[in-house]
């Protein structure tokens, strides 16, 4: 059934978070720099396990911030100076009162910044995805916990397959791409 | 740790189970055809307004601010306290909260729909709010950025996007739990669009924390902000009964007060409707209680603070006080009082914080006692100024209370609709609460 499919990943189906965690260790520590987690929750410490430092999503939602701030502050400077209006002697541009807009749109940026480079970094959206047709993978988001070896130049399927193995899953499975585009 | 694992399966089936198989088909039914007369209603109001204009209400010279903003006030405030379960709790690390917030924001989300169609309703020529809009244009005319008004459609716009977008990504990873489990493919497609692929990966999940962390930490101030911007619209202007510096944190309060009545309401509920008695437990229903009760407290010092000072301050502002409580308009003072923080008292008994009914009943005490309130604090300022030629009467009229019927009827529909299709209480959130339980025994 394998035949002409290229390998995507070898997953392990564990049926508790413990032996999640102790696994991905395990497997770090055995030099696998290629192994991914799937989950129905958030685990604590388990990303930093897998070796993610990914500080891209912060910093998009503080670049957005700072970006809002300023386009707002300015958009309210120009707009005043284009078009001068004297109000009781008040001055064209008052910081203080362009304080709000320009909270509120430091607000709108960020967090516009903080969502889309969140889908963008993890690869969403994506309508499919080869780990999709693995027939057990659907209880990731139910209550089984996937321990995944990626498949890459470097990889061994043996030696993956051999290490998934010893951390006695409950079941474990070979994911491949898919055919055509 | 304990030998068992948590129960996660059964919470999926119990949470992911709704929507394919809803357990309340008839009541449900019920509940939407009523809001469906009440929308029947918002659009013939709406229909008669769009013909003949904002005449059709009772507002008049002095009280050009009546219903529309009192109303406006009154949904966002009620918004409120759906972002601050969502996000204050959460960056408290309170896990209790994860029942809660799915409903919640979806409750802010109306909420705030509703309550930002009364300005744009209000304009005389609705079809033109988009003036508001700093945009390059042929007229070369600017919004006034000077004015308070324009800075209530910055806030507001901001506030919905954000309430989107917090509650969209919150959703996901349980939008992909149901498509997981759809058996129909409608649903597969429904869920599977919407779930954005989502596959629950130790990366997703980090990036999803970060962005979810980062934006309720923004939330917290965003609500705080944007109730303060409409209350300066008030306080801005040299009105007896309005210029007051309380006005900001007065207006926050108890906006979250009114926010945490209509929760309470509406997690009692759902709670009977489709039988989430593992999940809404009585203690949720006491927390609600007491978020209630202290946020009551706050909102009764904004009172006391406020006749304070204008007691204090003695002239027009101390006359304006005087017949708030006692001029034509004395029952919505009164009634504010009474509703607000009578009731309320029951709270400081267990019993009563826990059971729903009771809670039920005075969620629903408060949500008309704030609405009392904006209406006492709009109409109470304008109808009567110093001067002779602007002392009138504000009545509201068959199409006030019309629009405002209409209006809780959009409410309620999409309410119902967000319950009858989308998963009501955030599953993998529960489930990590389970497992951080367990871990630490």
């Amino acid at each position: 059934m394998a035949k002409g499919k290229r390998l995507y990943a070898v997953l392990a189906e564990f049926s508790r978070a413990e032996a999640l965690l102790d696994g991905a260790r395990q497997l770090r520590a055995a030099g696998f720099d290629n192994v991914e987690a799937f989950t129905p929750f958030p685990i604590e410490g388990l990303a930093e396990t897998l070796g993610f430092h990914d500080q891209g999503v912060p910093r998009a939602t503080l670049a957005g911030g700072i970006f809002g701030f300023v386009a707002g502050f300015f958009l309210q400077v120009g707009v005043n100076l284009d078009f001068p209006l004297d109000i009781g002697g008040r001055p064209l541009v008052p910081p203080q009162a362009f304080m709000l807009i320009s909270f509120e749109t430091m607000v709108l940026c960020a967090v516009i910044a903080a969502v889309a480079s969140m889908l963008r970094r993890n690869g969403l959206p994506r309508l499919h995805h080869p780990l999709f047709d693995n027939p057990r993978f659907h209880l990731a988001s139910d209550d089984r916990f996937f321990l995944a070896i990626m498949a890459g130049p470097g990889t061994d399927r043996e030696r993956a397959r051999a290490a998934l193995e010893q951390l006695s899953p409950a079941t474990l499975t070979e994911v491949f791409e898919r055919h055509g585009p | 740790m304990s030998s068992a694992a948590p129960p996660y399966g059964a919470i999926t089936r119990e949470v992911v189970s709704i929507p394919p198989h809803f357990p309340a088909r008839r009541t449900w039914w019920m509940l939407f055809l009523f809001s469906l007369l009440l929308l029947v209603l918002l659009v013939v109001s709406l229909a008669v307004l769009f013909l003949r204009g904002p005449g059709i209400w009772g507002n008049n010279i002095p009280v050009g601010w009546g219903f529309p903003i009192s109303n406006y006030v009154w949904w966002l405030g009620i918004g409120h306290a759906g972002t601050l379960i969502s996000a204050m709790l959460l960056l408290l690390g309170q896990s209790w909260r994860n029942t809660l917030n799915r409903f919640a924001e979806a409750m802010t989300l109306f909420a705030v729909t509703c309550g930002a169609l009364y300005p744009i309703f209000h304009l005389g020529r609705p079809w033109f709010f988009y003036w508001m809009a700093p945009y390059p244009n042929v007229m070369d005319i600017w919004p006034q950025f000077r004015s308070p008004l324009t800075w209530d459609f910055f806030a507001v716009l901001t506030y919905l996007i954000v309430s989107i977008l917090f509650w969209y990504i919150g959703i996901i990873p349980d939008l992909a739990t149901a498509r997981d489990r759809a058996r129909k493919r409608r649903w597969q497609v429904f869920f599977g669009l919407f779930a954005l692929g989502w596959r629950g990966s130790a990366s997703h999940w980090a990036r999803w924390r970060q962005a979810y962390r980062l934006i309720a930490a923004i939330a917290v101030p965003l609500v705080v902000s944007v109730h303060s911007e409409i209350s300066l619209l008030f306080a801005a202007g040299p009105i007896p009964g309005w210029n007051s510096t309380v006005f900001p944190p007065y207006f926050v309060l108890g906006a979250a007060f009114s926010g945490f009545a209509v929760v309470s309401m509406i997690a009692v509920g759902l709670r009977s409707m489709l039988g989430l008695k593992d999940l809404v437990t009585p203690w949720h229903l006491d927390m609600l209680g007491r978020l209630m009760l202290a946020t009551g407290f706050m909102t009764a010092y904004g009172y006391v603070a406020e006749a304070f000072t204008s007691a204090y301050a003695g002239g027009p502002e101390f006359e304006t006080l005087l017949d708030r409580v006692s001029g034509p308009y004395a029952w919505s003072y009164w009634g504010a009082i009474i509703f607000n923080f009578i009731p309320l008292q029951f709270l400081w008994l267990k019993g009563v914080r826990r059971s729903p009914l009771p809670l039920f009943a005075i969620g629903l005490c408060v949500a008309a006692g704030m609405w009392l309130e904006r209406y006492m604090l709009l109409v109470t300022s304008l109808y009567r100024d110093w001067l002779e030629s602007s002392v009138g009467y504000y009545h509201a009229t068959f199409w006030d209370w019309a629009l405002y019927a209409g209006l809780i009827g959009l409410f309620l529909a999409l309410f119902l609709l967000f319950v009858r299709f989308l998963p009501v209480i955030s599953a993998f959130e529960v489930k990590a609460e389970k497992a951080e339980e367990a871990r630490h025994g």
